[in-house]
C-alpha cells in the first residue's frame, strides 16, 4: 500500500489529539496500516502540538521535514511554521480563524495578514484548501468542533484513502456522545466547505 | 473497565506506547508497580493507577524514584512480578538502590522501566541510560515499535526470572507517544501476596557477601550473554554485503530507508532488542560477511563501541561506522530522511532528497512558547515575589515543574535549575558565596521528592535564603497525579495518609514560616517582604490549587473579568503579569472571557482598577 505522511499541527486545547484518535480508528475501520508520534509535552500549557501520522506501508512513526503529502493546519500561522514540513507536491489544509500566541500581545511579534499566509501557501505547495474552521465549528454548535470540521475537509481531499462513511464510524466510536450531533454536522460543513473552496 | 483489563485475546486497538507498555505488564500478571511520574513515562503509571482501582494489582505514586524502586525491590524480593518505571533522570535519583539490588537481585520477575527523551521535548539533559544497563549489569530490552513494546514488556518478566535478575526495558519518547495497532494477548492471573524468605548471604550487602555477589553477578550476566545470543529480539534480515546495525526507532526508519533507496537485495540489518549484554558471536557472524557497516542509534555509540570492539577481536577490518561528522550526531533525535541520506552516502547509493520549499516571502512568524495557564497561582506568586524584592540584588534558584516557565519575560523568576530538589540547596551554595538575596522556587510534589533533604541541610547548616514552597495541591507538569501532601478523599480514594507541608517545614526547625494566599496580592506582598527581610532560613508555603486541576475537578466556578472604560491603556497588567487571557484589539488591552478564571490578579494590580467582574 502506498505511503501517505499526514502532519497536524494546532495550538494546546483545539483537539488535534482527538482528530488523530478518531483518524487512527478510521484507519483500522478502514484496514489501513497506520502509525502515528505526538508530541504533547507542553499542549496544556497553551504550546504548539503536532501530529505526525503514517498510513501505508512505511514503518516509520514520524515525517522528516519537507516529506509531508498532507499539511493539516487548525491554526494560520502554525500552518505556515511548518512550512519546513512541507515540498511542492504537499497538499495543505487550514483553518483560517487565528489564535494570535501571546507573544503578540505583549508587542514581541507580529501576526502575519492571513491572506498573505494564504498566498504563501498557495504559491509553494501543491494545494490550498483555507476554510473557516471556528466559523462552521459554531455553525455546528460547538467551538469545540474545529477539529472534527477540519477533519471533514481533510477527507474530502480524498488523499487518505478511506471513505467518508469509515471516518463518520469513527467519529461514533471515538468522540463523546453528548457532542455527536454537533461533530456529525460539524464534519459535514468541513467536508462540504472543502468541496466548494475555490468555486 | 478500564480498556487495558479486558481480557479479550486477539483484540485489535490503537493504543499510545505507554498503554501498550502498561497492558504488557498487566498481561505479564505484575501484581506491584511503584513511580515517581515523569514525562515521557507519565502514562504508563497513570494507567496501572487507574487500573489498581479496578483490581488487586498494587501501585503506588512514591515520593520520589529511589522510594520507588526500593519499595519494588522489596515485593520483588517477596516473589511478586513488580513493575517500576520512571523517565529517564528519575534512574539518577534511583541509582544507588539500582546498581546493588542488581547484586542482590530478585526471586519474583521485576521490570525497571527507563523512558528516555532524545531531543528533550520534556527533560533537561539526554543522558543515554542504556549505559545504566552495563555500569549496574542489567539484562536490557530496547522495543522498536508500540506493539514489541507490549511483547517485550512480557518477556522481561519471564527473563528476569530465568536471571532472578532485575531487567532493564529502555524506551525512547518516540515509543512511548506513538500510537499504533496493538492485538490484545492472554492475561496471566496474578499473585498479589508473596513471601520473604531470609537469605543474608543474598540479601545483606555487607563486603563479605557483596564480593561474593559481583562474582555471581557476572556469572548471570554471562548467562544472558547466551540468551541474547539467540533472542528473537535480535533479528537478521536480509543478506548483501552492506551491514545495518540499529536500535529502538531507528532501525524503522532504517528499513524505510533500504526499501525507499532499492538496496534490499545488496543489505542485511541486525536489529539488537537485547542489547545489553551484547550477542558478542552473533555480532562478529554478521559483521564478518559484511564490507561495510554502518551503526544506526539515537545517543551515544553505545553500540557502535561495541561492535568496533567485537570486530577488532575477531580479526574483521572492514569499515564500521556510525558516530562521526560525516554521519551520525550524538544529539537529539534522528527521522527517516535523516537516516536514509547517512544510509545512501555511506554505501555510495545515488539519492537526491526530496527539494526544501524556499522560506522567500515568508514574513516572521511570531513564537508561541509554552506559557503559564490563565489564573495559574504560580504567576501571582512570581509577581508578588518580584514586587517584594524590587530594591533587591537577587538569586533565583528554581526547580523542576510548571513554574520553570516562571524565568520567562516578563516575570523572570528563575535563574538556576539542574534538577529535582536542586533549588532548596543550590540556594545554600548561593547563599554561602555571595552577597546577593537568595529567593527560590519548588512545587510541592518536588518538595516532597527532593527538597526535604536540602532545607535539613539549610537549618543544619544555618544558611540564609527564602524557600517558596509553591504548594497548588497536584503534580501538575506531569498531567494531575497525587503526592503525599495532596487530600486523595478528592479523588474519591480512601485509605491514604496526608502530610502537611506547614507543619513539616516547622518541624524540621524553619522558624521563619509564613502562607500566603497568592490571589490576594497586596497582602502577600507584604508577608513575603517580611520573610525576605529575615536572616538564615524562611519559607513562604504560597497555597492555591492549581487552576487547571480546581477546574477539571469543578472545585472553581470561573468568572471572567473584564477591562472596563476606566483603562488609559498604559498596559501594567500585560507587561507585568503577562495571563494568556490578555489580548490587544484595536491597540486595546481585552480579556478573554473563555479563558479568564478570574483570579483577579490583573484587577488588583491596576492602577486605574479598571479590571472589573464581568456581570452575569
Amino acid at each position: 500500500m502506498e505511503t501517505t505522511r499526514l502532519i497536524m499541527v494546532a495550538v494546546g486545547g483545539q483537539g488535534n489529539l482527538l482528530a488523530s484518535k478518531v483518524l487512527g480508528e478510521a484507519a483500522l475501520i478502514s484496514g489501513v496500516p497506520v502509525r502515528m508520534s505526538e508530541i504533547h509535552g507542553m499542549a496544556q500549557r497553551g504550546g504548539v502540538v503536532e501530529s505526525a501520522i503514517v498510513f501505508g506501508d512505511a514503518t516509520s512513526s514520524i515525517i522528516s521535514d519537507s516529506e509531508a503529502d498532507i499539511l493539516l493546519g487548525f491554526e494560520p500561522a502554525e500552518t505556515l511554521r511548518a512550512l519546513n514540513r512541507c515540498s511542492k507536491d504537499t497538499k495543505v489544509i487550514t483553518n483560517t480563524a487565528t489564535l494570535p500566541p501571546f507573544t503578540v500581545s505583549i508587542g514581541k511579534g507580529v501576526y502575519p495578514e492571513v491572506e498573505n499566509i494564504k498566498e504563501l501557501l498557495k504559491e509553494k505547495c501543491a494545494s490550498l484548501v483555507a476554510i473557516d474552521a471556528m466559523k462552521l465549528a459554531k455553525e455546528a454548535g460547538s467551538p469545540m468542533s474545529v477539529n472534527i470540521v477540519l477533519l471533514g475537509a481533510l477527507v474530502q481531499s480524498g488523499s487518505l484513502g478511506f471513505t467518508k462513511e469509515n471516518v463518520i464510524e469513527a467519529i461514533k466510536r471515538r468522540t463523546k456522545k453528548a457532542f455527536l450531533d454537533k461533530n456529525l454536522k460539524a464534519f459535514e460543513l468541513g467536508y462540504e466547505a472543502a468541496q466548494n473552496y475555490g468555486n | 473497565m478500564h480498556k487495558l483489563l479486558n481480557d479479550s485475546p486477539g483484540e485489535e486497538i490503537m493504543l499510545l506506547g505507554n498503554e501498550a507498555i502498561a497492558r504488557g505488564a498487566i498481561e505479564a500478571g505484575v501484581a506491584f508497580a511503584t513511580t515517581y511520574p515523569g514525562t515521557p513515562s507519565s502514562e504508563i503509571s497513570l494507567n496501572l493507577f487507574q487500573m489498581s482501582q479496578e483490581s488487586d494489582l498494587y501501585f503506588e505514586y512514591s515520593t520520589n524514584e529511589k522510594v520507588a524502586l526500593e519499595v519494588a525491590a522489596a515485593a520483588a524480593n517477596s516473589g511478586l512480578r513488580t513493575f517500576c518505571m520512571m523517565k529517564h533522570v528519575g534512574l539518577n535519583v534511583a541509582a544507588d538502590p539500582l546498581m546493588t539490588l542488581a547484586y542482590v537481585g530478585v526471586t519474583g520477575g521485576m521490570v525497571i522501566l527507563t523512558a528516555d527523551d532524545p531531543f528533550m521535548f520534556s527533560s533537561q539533559n539526554e543522558q543515554d541510560n542504556r549505559y545504566y544497563a552495563k555500569f549496574g549489569n542489567l539484562p536490557m530490552l530496547e522495543p522498536s515499535s508500540v506493539p514489541e513494546a507490549k511483547e517485550m514488556m512480557k518477556y522481561a518478566f519471564d527473563l528476569s526470572e530465568e536471571l532472578n535478575q532485575p531487567v532493564l526495558l529502555r524506551t525512547t519518547t518516540r515509543i512511548n507517544h506513538s500510537n499504533a495497532f496493538v492485538t490484545f494477548g492472554d492475561m496471566k492471573s496474578r499473585q498479589t501476596k508473596g513471601k520473604f524468605i531470609r537469605e543474608p548471604l543474598r540479601c545483606v550487602t555487607v563486603p563479605a557477601v557483596a564480593r561474593q555477589l559481583h562474582a555471581k553477578l557476572l556469572e548471570k550476566m554471562n548467562k544472558a550473554k547466551g540468551i541474547s545470543e539467540t533472542s528473537r529480539f535480535n533479528p537478521v534480515e536480509g543478506s548483501g554485503k552492506f551491514g545495518i546495525i540499529a536500535n529502538g526507532v531507528s532501525f524503522y526508519y532504517a528499513m524505510d530507508a533500504v526499501k525507499d533507496l532499492g538496496i534490499e537485495e545488496d543489505t542485511k540489518i541486525l536489529r539488537l532488542g537485547f542489547s545489553n549484554p551484547m550477542p558478542e558471536k552473533l555480532i562478529k557472524d554478521f559483521v564478518k560477511d559484511c564490507e561495510k557497516v554502518i551503526v544506526i542509534e539515537e545517543g551515544e555509540p553505545f553500540m557502535e563501541e561495541a561492535v568496533k570492539a567485537f570486530a577488532q577481536e575477531a580479526g574483521i577490518t572492514i569499515p564500521i561506522s556510525g558516530k562521526s561528522e560525516a554521519l551520525f550526531s550524538r544529539l537529539y533525535e534522528y527521522d527517516p530522511a535523516m537516516v536514509r541520506e547517512k544510509i545512501a552516502a555511506y554505501f555510495g547509493i545515488e539519492y537526491t532528497p526530496k527539494e526544501k520549499l524556499s522560506s522567500d516571502n515568508v514574513p516572521e512568524i511570531p513564537m508561541r512558547p509554552p506559557n503559564l495557564c490563565s489564573g495559574c497561582s504560580h504567576r501571582a506568586t512570581f509577581y508578588e515575589v518580584k514586587q517584594a524584592a524590587k530594591d533587591m540584588d537577587i538569586i533565583c534558584p528554581t526547580d523542576i515543574g510548571c513554574y520553570t516557565l516562571g524565568f520567562l519575560p516578563p516575570l523572570n523568576m528563575g535563574d538556576f535549575v539542574i534538577c529535582m530538589g536542586s533549588s532548596v540547596s543550590t540556594s545554600c551554595g548561593f547563599g554561602q558565596a555571595t552577597d546577593q538575596k537568595v529567593v527560590s522556587f519548588i512545587g510541592d510534589s518536588t518538595f516532597f521528592h527532593s527538597g526535604i533533604t536540602g532545607l535539613v541541610n539549610a537549618v543544619f547548616n544555618n544558611h540564609n535564603f527564602t524557600l517558596v514552597i509553591l504548594e497548588n495541591d497536584i503534580t501538575a507538569m506531569t498531567g494531575h497525579q497525587p503526592h503525599p501532601g495532596v487530600d486523595m478523599e478528592r479523588f474519591g480514594l480512601d485509605g491514604f495518609g496526608r502530610v502537611n507541608i506547614e507543619d513539616l517545614v516547622r518541624t524540621l526547625g524553619v522558624e521563619h514560616v509564613s502562607i500566603v494566599k497568592p490571589f490576594k496580592v497586596r497582602k502577600s506582598i507584604e508577608t513575603i517582604r517580611e520573610a525576605l527581610e529575615y536572616k538564615g532560613v524562611s519559607v513562604i508555603i504560597s497555597r492555591e490549587p492549581c487552576a487547571l486541576y480546581a477546574k477539571s475537578m469543578k472545585l472553581l466556578k470561573p468568572r471572567a473579568f473584564k477591562v472596563s472604560d476606566r483603562c488609559v491603556n498604559h498596559r501594567d497588567c500585560i507587561n507585568s503579569i503577562a495571563c494568556p487571557s490578555f489580548y490587544l484589539e484595536d491597540g486595546k488591552v481585552k480579556i478573554d472571557a473563555d479563558t479568564c478564571v478570574g483570579c483577579a490578579v490583573c484587577a488588583q494590580i491596576c492602577p486605574e482598577n479598571a479590571i472589573t467582574p464581568l456581570k452575569k
